[in-house]
């Protein structure tokens, strides 16, 4: 045995991988207070937590903010599931089901951006300068291609509102609609590679644009009506549902996102020069 | 095309600019892919060991299951791993959820099936000569393990750097179990996923070449250990 030892370096490599092993462990637990959320990835994707929210409340507080990005409907499932301590969300009619069913508390109104429907610069449908149930009854009289992101998020449930706003069943089969399952910015990229409309929110549009040189192949047709406003809340993990739920950094965190210097922060931030959250809280 | 172009000029700086967040995804990556790669070693050549040497009923049946396991997909990997870390699931207390240890045991489901496949496969090729000459030579159970696992080191090799390749480039599990929380779960490939769906085509791509790099010196290190073995 020993023979063997000293030729095939077996246990020096053995006590190297036990070592980086145990940092490994380390890395991964948190030092330092932490409040776990799930959000959109419109929080995420244009950088309002990463590059605002996140820094300042480390800075103001001293707690960390971990986050997960996902979809609306996926985010409220993890806090039901109790994996969070708090979400900040767009859908307020599913947010409202949560509140119902006793797994999410204190919903706390923060900000709101609005959302636009864009299509080709041709706009085969005519629907430039429309309100948004005109112009969603023309797209589906003239089977005009619409992508939808059809991934259950935020955005998604927005769009399907707007089908039952313009009183028509929500497409789903037919041949015109185009559901991604992904998330906006790939939905816009299918949209662009089929010349079809969608609707997104301005965020993403900002950044679309960005990333052709402020020279976009889909342009905004109908903005401003007011069912394309889009309310962000923040709702805390009901502390009697799950036990493990860090309540208190939940609601510090909610009182901290209304106070009158961060609203005013988050009216201030700028993707790409352009403002994309109005703060409203009351 | 740029984005091909830019991406490989990128991946320069973020290596070599020692831009801290590639570095975190790195560190994570490394992280994550050794403590699963590990795990699927300890746990996978013994088991394949005992799947190639004996024989015994059901012997094909087994090696059939093993089989199939290779083509597990990674997201329903993630998905079941998800469910049981959840606070809902059954293992939810151990609160391993978005953390490196909870993406490597859906990482360790990933490989195993390979190493242990990999090492049957190796047992059962090499010389049929080498069981009874260690049967005469006296050698106990445990020595013959051992040394079988000797003889047959470089099939086991390329069954860890086979392993360690779909590890370290899956991003389902990553994804699902570590939720991609940057600083902490972040591994290169979700980081890849992120700036996709950002449209970052670029960094994207950079990324995925850092990735390479990561996986090439991996696999020289190997060919390195395999040298120093040889001789």
């Amino acid at each position: 045995m020993t023979t063997y030892e000293r030729r095939y370096p077996v246990k020096s490599l053995k006590i190297a991988l036990v070592c980086l092993m145990l940092t490994a462990f380390m890395a991964g637990s948190a030092f330092a207070e932490s409040l776990m959320m799930a959000t959109t990835t419109s929080t995420a994707n244009t950088g309002l937590l990463d590059e605002l929210i996140a820094p300042k409340f480390q800075k103001d507080t001293g707690i960390e903010l971990k986050f997960v990005a996902v979809g609306t409907g996926k985010a409220l499932k993890m806090a039901d599931n109790c994996d969070v301590d708090i979400v900040l969300v767009h859908a307020p009619a599913a947010e409202q089901k949560y509140v119902d069913s006793g797994a999410l508390v204190d919903r706390k109104e923060l900000m709101y951006n609005d959302f636009v429907i864009i299509g080709p610069e041709a706009d085969p449908a005519g629907i430039k300068g429309m309100s948004v149930v005109d112009a969603m009854q023309a797209i589906a009289k003239d089977k005009a291609e619409f992508a939808s992101r059809g991934d259950d998020s935020g955005t998604n449930k927005k769009e399907i509102s707007l089908w039952k706003a313009a009183d028509m069943a929500v497409p789903d089969k037919q041949d015109w609609y185009i559901q991604t399952g992904q998330g906006m910015l790939p939905t816009i990229t299918v949209a662009t590679e089929k010349g079809a409309y969608t609707m997104t929110d301005r965020g993403t549009f900002i950044k679309f644009s960005a990333n052709h040189d402020g020279n976009p192949p889909l342009k905004v047709l109908v903005e401003g009506d007011e069912v394309l406003f889009n309310q962000y809340s923040a709702l805390a993990v009901n502390p009697e549902k799950c036990k493990k739920a860090e309540y208190k950094l939940a609601t510090k965190f909610i009182e901290w996102m209304a106070s009158p210097d961060v609203q005013k922060a988050i009216g201030d931030f700028r993707l790409l020069g352009k403002k994309l959250f109005i703060p409203n809280a009351k | 095309m740029d984005y091909l172009l830019n991406g490989f000029i990128r991946a320069f700086g973020l290596l070599f600019g020692g831009d801290p967040e590639t570095f975190s995804a790195i560190w994570t990556t490394v992280a994550v892919s050794t403590l699963s790669i590990v795990a699927c070693l300890a746990a996978g050549i013994p088991l394949g060991f005992l799947l190639g040497h004996n024989d015994f009923r059901g012997k094909k049946a087994l090696r059939t299951v093993v089989d199939t396991l290779l083509s597990f997909p990674t997201v329903v990997i993630g998905l079941v791993v998800y469910a049981f870390l959840s606070n809902r699931g059954p293992l939810g207390d151990l609160e391993l959820l978005f953390t490196i240890p909870g993406i490597a045991i859906g990482q360790f489901m990933l490989g195993m099936p390979i190493v242990v496949a990999m090492t049957a496969n190796a047992v059962e090729s090499q010389d049929r000569r080498l069981k009874p000459t260690l049967i005469t030579l006296g050698a106990s159970k445990r020595q013959m393990l051992t040394a079988t696992i000797l003889e047959t080191r470089y099939s086991l090799m390329l069954a860890a750097v086979a392993a360690y390749g779909r590890i370290v480039s899956e991003v389902g599990i990553s994804m699902m179990v570590g939720g991609n929380i940057k600083w902490h779960t972040r591994t290169i490939t979700t980081a890849i996923a992120l700036e996709t769906g950002k449209g970052e085509f670029d960094t994207g791509i950079a990324l995925g070449m850092v990735l390479l790099a990561v996986a090439f010196a991996v696999n020289i290190g190997v060919s390195m250990l395999k040298r120093r073995a040889g001789q």
